[in-house]
């Protein structure tokens, strides 16, 4: 049975906890404190509620794939369309929770890493909005797929500082915050992204991600008139899958499934495929699975999604899959870029090229169900930040 | 007694400070680090911390990830730094201290490199990722072997002191600034409270690092601290010797080395002068 709550330490079973440096402990148990505290408070709860539902545009909707499912010819498939919230992915999500906890705590200034761009576009957005001071750390090798998000942030009012160690993406973007809150941790906040780093972080970010599923949840049983039978989530860290997931971890009947970046393919080097290939190691403060070599060196990722390619995991998937209350299965670049194209044929929807890799999942699995079995599949986000490298991808699409 | 613990005793006795160097193991070559720190023992250092690279040191600033890289490149591993220490081992007076994170200590095997550690005469063993709450294992296997496992006192640990000490091994490492490994101008006004308030709650020595890059810094610190860990500022003259060593110039390599270990010298010397009751 899979443990809902981390314990004492921060473990979800054998994963979680806190490594790293003494300078920040006292930083993290003052968090945990204020977590507990705000998350009770009618205010804050009000507040949330409302920049979820008014700014955001939450509830989001369940939508009926309806011409995908009849072109798969098998499985009834939902779409959960987190694409549909303000800065287009459920990172918002997270990002008003963690800034109204930085406003409410007397923080004037937030820091945070992000892959995609997608996360630090959510931040500073967030920022905008509450009046935070925002620096973000990208990769330079991000900075370059991700332009766009770049100046997004940038006219916000966000600084984007590029990450220059080690490969030049998310894992050495994470780093890079880390130091520098280290360094800043007396006056300065720092937002993660995903259900990554040390505790309370894990379980902050699914608390504020779980409404992804709690809605679902509300959403499937008014349209059905019963649970789904299968969740199907892309992972990079994990928070889309984790907050879509965790409504359900004790329903039993609903297969939970999360979908990691295989890149060129599990037989080479170059792959996300944490869970598939990775083992318990530690990363950016956290037990958990990694990709490393014999002496745990950490060993780069790579995906064709920004903010598919880390080279670790959430430690509650972790103990989700060592459970094997969770399945986690690889889907390639190739895989992905032909399910970005099919469901933008056929529903007239661009997703993400992290949400195509949840897609192409379902690809797979539809066609192999019957027609009473329900997925619902987490559209983390809508794609129009991936059409330029997409185009690129593809070669000889003049756009 | 312990090696460390000998050691401290020794400079007490003598009126004087633990200097406290640091390299990268493999920068840029195992071969150069060995000669290094046969250097560095004899000009007197008296613990010498040797770093095993890794590849996402979250606790070091850029010097000192450059380092890491660089003898990454060369292709040192653990089991090469390892060897290394066994070799240096009967060569050197000083106490010897390995510097990790976790994650290599964790693949190795806790209790594994515990007794490496032991086998191939390290003294101590320092784990910045690794705080208290997390060391239980680490702390029973290095005490089972003998060897200490020295914790990490920061500008930030406040009403967490008491407890860090009462479990420290060693001598206790106490962080000088807030932030990453590197060389800073001037040294936090704070430090000779937070030495006190540390000294409070431990018999242990407590010496100094983070940040700490002149011999004038080196003096002041040695004022009210029982050793000055020098890190990045060593580092940052290895990095002309890679240099040297990647253009094939062994004239100019065999000069920076020696300006290295001049460097260190000249950090040692403050430290000697008899300060009891300053
Ligand atoms: C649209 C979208 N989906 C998914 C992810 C992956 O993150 P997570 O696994 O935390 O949901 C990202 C990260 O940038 C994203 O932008």
């Amino acid at each position: 049975m899979s443990t809902t709550t981390p314990d004492q330490r921060g473990r979800f079973g054998n994963f979680g906890g806190k490594f790293v440096p003494e300078t920040l402990m006292n930083a993290l148990e003052q968090l945990e404190r204020d977590y507990e505290t705000y998350t009770k408070d009618p205010e804050f709860i009000a507040q949330l509620r409302y920049y979820l539902n008014v700014y955001s545009g939450r509830p989001t909707s369940l939508y009926y794939a309806k011409n995908l499912t009849e072109q798969l010819g098998g499985a009834k498939i939902y779409l959960k369309r987190e694409d549909l919230n303000h800065t287009g992915a459920h990172k918002i999500n997270n990002c008003l929770g963690q800034g109204l906890l930085a406003k409410m705590t007397g923080k004037k200034r937030v820091i945070a890493e992000t892959g995609a761009g997608q996360h630090g576009v959510a931040t500073a957005t967030v920022s905008a909005l509450l009046g935070l001071e925002c620096t973000v750390f990208m990769g330079e090798e991000d900075i370059e797929r991700q332009k766009l998000n770049v100046f997004r942030m940038k006219l916000m009012g966000a600084e984007v500082v590029p990450a220059k160690s080690g490969t030049r993406t998310l894992k050495d973007a994470t780093n890079e915050a880390i130091r520098h809150w280290v360094e800043h941790v007396e006056d300065t906040f720092y937002i993660i992204g995903s259900v990554v780093g040390p505790h309370p972080y894990p379980m902050i970010v699914r608390d504020f991600q779980r409404i992804i599923g709690d809605e679902t949840r509300e959403q499937i049983l008014e349209l059905e008139g019963r649970l789904p039978d299968t969740i199907v989530a892309c992972v990079g860290g994990g928070s889309n899958a984790m907050g879509i997931f965790y409504p359900f971890v004790n329903d039993e009947s609903v297969k939970l499934i999360g979908v990691e970046a295989a890149g060129k393919g599990i037989d080479t080097e170059e792959h996300a495929a944490t869970i598939t290939l990775g083992r318990p190691g530690i990363i950016h403060g956290s037990l958990t699975y990694l990709l490393q070599d014999e002496y745990g060196q950490v060993q780069p990722a790579h995906s064709i999604s920004a903010g598919l390619d880390y080279p670790g995991i959430g430690p509650e998937h972790a103990h989700l899959a060592e459970t094997k209350r969770a399945t986690y299965l690889p889907i390639t670049d190739d895989e992905a870029l032909d399910a970005f194209q099919m469901l933008s044929r056929v529903e007239g929807i661009i997703p993400a090229l992290e949400s195509s890799h949840a897609i192409a999942q379902v690809v797979k699995l539809a066609p192999t169900l019957p027609k009473d079995h329900i997925i619902v599949v987490s559209l983390s986000g809508r794609g129009d930040k991936d059409v330029h490298s997409v185009a690129q991808a593809l070669g000889g699409i003049d756009v | 007694m312990s090696s460390i613990a000998e050691t401290f005793r020794r400079l007490q006795a003598n009126g004087e400070k633990a200097f406290i160097p640091f390299l990268t193991a493999g920068d840029p070559s195992i071969e150069i680090t060995e000669q290094l720190i046969l250097e560095l023992d004899r000009i007197g250092a008296d613990i010498i911390e040797i770093g095993i690279p890794y590849s996402d040191p979250l606790a070091d600033g850029p010097t000192i990830q450059e380092a890491a890289l660089r003898a990454l490149n060369a292709g040192v591993r653990m089991p090469h730094v390892l060897e290394m220490v066994r070799r240096l081992r009967p060569q050197v007076k000083a106490s010897l201290v390995l510097f990790t994170y976790a994650n290599p200590v964790f693949q190795w095997g806790v209790e594994r490199f515990f007794e490496t550690a032991r086998e191939i005469g390290a003294d101590g063993v320092i784990i910045p990722d690794l705080p208290l709450e997390e060391s239980q294992e680490a702390l029973a296997a290095a005490a089972r072997n003998g060897v200490d496992l020295v914790p990490l006192v920061a500008p930030t640990s406040q009403q967490r002191i008491s407890k860090l000490c009462a479990q420290g091994q060693g001598f206790i490492y106490c962080v000088a600034a807030l932030g990453v490994t590197g060389v800073r101008e001037t040294v936090n006004e704070d430090l000779p409270q937070i030495v006190a308030n540390v000294k409070q709650h431990t018999d242990l020595p407590v010496a100094v690092g983070f940040g700490v890059g002149s011999p004038e810094q080196a003096e002041i610190i040695g004022r009210y601290a029982d050793g000055v860990i020098v890190g990045s500022a060593l580092v940052k003259r290895v990095a002309p010797i890679a240099d040297a060593l990647a253009a094939g110039d062994l004239e100019l390599l065999e000069a920076k080395k020696r300006e290295l270990v001049e460097f260190a010298a000249s950090l040692k010397a403050p430290l000697r002068q008899s300060r009891a009751g300053v």
